[in-house]
């Protein structure tokens, strides 16, 4: 396929990273933020092929995963309801709440069905106009333009039975508390190509400047992950905090304009909490008072819930790039995506699903 | 969840007031919103994802990374260029 098979080829991911061979000095910690970096990364074995200087840490980058449980527990709850169909995204139904899952709730007798794209949540509740259609809306940038449109569809449409329950998030935020932590080793960021895409980089030359980080927009194929890292690691030797980018061929510096725009029509900045993590303060997305009757958090009356993790799981300290999934004690056992304990377990962006699957679960 | 896939418009067309159409991924013909890529025309190539195009893949760019990186095995014999 073009534009795919290109950046598949192994002779030239290993002329990139031979070149990488020749210009790192010194040890470097590089941390890719997107869960489906983390991926590639993994299933094509592009961690083991780096020099041994260059150590990549896995990020937050993973929708599923920070989902406050929270906000799980509330989809737990409005799914449950007879006069809705609840719509998500396939991999938000293992994810555990407090006490169960979306699958759970099908499993009783809730009607939660796995949607592509929100339009066919919206094309549902144009179907059932006697039924409450909730599309579960979270996210990073990447689908905040979907998201966003189906709420002006609805509206354009002049639908009362369809509604998001909204937990957007954005990468700038958690990037400057990463930066912040006590403890942080991040020296440089593989920026989220689809982020990029559709917010552009022009919020990340500050980030950069302050922190002395270099950050590279990259794409998700092992040759632009290969090209990526490369970039970053020139940047760093040259001791130059920079940013580049290594997927050009998608990403612009001002990024999708119309997309963005429906992003601020239809959603407002609000703090939001992650899970594991926190909360990090105007970090999230939520929907403008003018959309207010598309708020599934309003619209569905939902008592306050009081949620329980698991004490095992380390989830937080991972999406964070503090440890890695085998520094888990309940990694494989008895935490697996069969019955995961946290979600970096069931996303398949999470980083423990990745080395889960492609049988890193030894050192 | 961010993930996207690159496909070829092969047709576009209205729909409810949203921009739409057939985008083909190797062999497989999806509906895609073409409402966030106003500029994209039939037979360009765009990063799909959940049901919409969010960037116009562009040629150009493509070329030029490509011959970039196949330039890097030339750099051997060189003294390091300096690199962007």
């Amino acid at each position: 396929m073009k534009h795919l098979s290109e950046y598949r080829e192994a002779e030239r991911v290993h002329r990139t990273l031979n070149r990488l061979r020749e210009v790192v000095t010194q040890p470097w910690v590089l941390m890719e933020i997107c869960g489906g970096q983390t991926h590639a990364i993994v299933r094509h074995g592009l961690d083991q092929l780096l020099p041994p200087e260059i150590q990549l840490v896995h990020g937050p980058g993973c929708p599923v995963c920070v989902t406050p449980i929270e906000l799980i527990d509330k989809a737990l709850a409005i799914a449950s309801k007879p006069e809705v169909i609840f719509t998500s995204y396939g991999d938000m139904l293992r994810v555990p709440g407090s006490h169960r899952d979306l699958f759970s709730v099908r499993a009783a007798g809730g009607d939660v069905r796995v949607v592509y794209s929100p339009l066919d949540a919206l094309k549902l509740a144009r179907e059932n106009p006697d039924r409450q259609v909730v599309f579960f809306a979270i996210g990073f940038e990447t689908t905040a333009p979907p998201n966003a449109m189906s709420v002006l569809q609805a509206d354009r449409l002049g639908l009362e039975n369809f509604s998001l329950l909204v937990s957007h998030v954005r990468v700038p935020p958690a990037m400057h508390a990463i930066l912040q932590a006590p403890g942080n080793r991040v020296q440089g960021f593989l920026a989220a190509g689809h982020v990029c895409a559709v917010m552009g980089y022009w919020e990340y030359p500050e980030i950069a400047e302050a922190y002395g980080v270099p950050i590279v927009v990259t794409g998700f194929e092992p040759l632009d992950i290969a090209q990526g890292i490369l970039m970053a690691v020139e940047l760093l030797e040259a001791g130059r905090a920079e940013v580049g980018n290594a997927y050009a061929r998608v990403v612009t510096f001002e990024g999708n304009r119309p997309a963005q725009e429906v992003i601020r029509k239809v959603f407002v900045g609000c703090d939001r909490k992650w899970r594991g993590i926190g909360t990090i303060p105007d970090s999230g997305w939520r929907l403008r008072p003018e959309y207010a009757r598309f708020d599934a958090e309003l619209r569905f009356d939902v008592e306050a819930i009081q949620p329980e993790e698991s004490p095992l799981c380390i989830a937080g300290e991972i999406l964070q790039g503090l440890k890695k999934p085998r520094d888990c004690p309940a990694f494989g056992d008895p935490c697996t995506p069969e019955h995961p304990l946290g979600a970096t377990m069931v996303s398949a962006e999470g980083a423990c699903s990745a080395y889960y699957r492609y049988g890193r679960r030894v050192a | 969840m961010c993930l996207g896939i690159p496909g070829k418009i092969i047709e576009d067309y209205e729909a409810d007031g949203l921009r739409m159409g057939k985008v083909d991924f190797g062999g497989v013909v999806r509906e895609v919103c073409l409402d966030y890529v106003p500029e994209a025309k039939v037979g360009e190539y765009v990063i799909v994802h959940v049901g919409f195009a969010i960037s116009v893949v562009s040629e150009k760019e493509a070329r030029e990374t490509l011959k970039l990186l196949e330039e890097i095995s030339s750099f051997d014999d060189e003294t390091e260029k300096d690199l962007p």
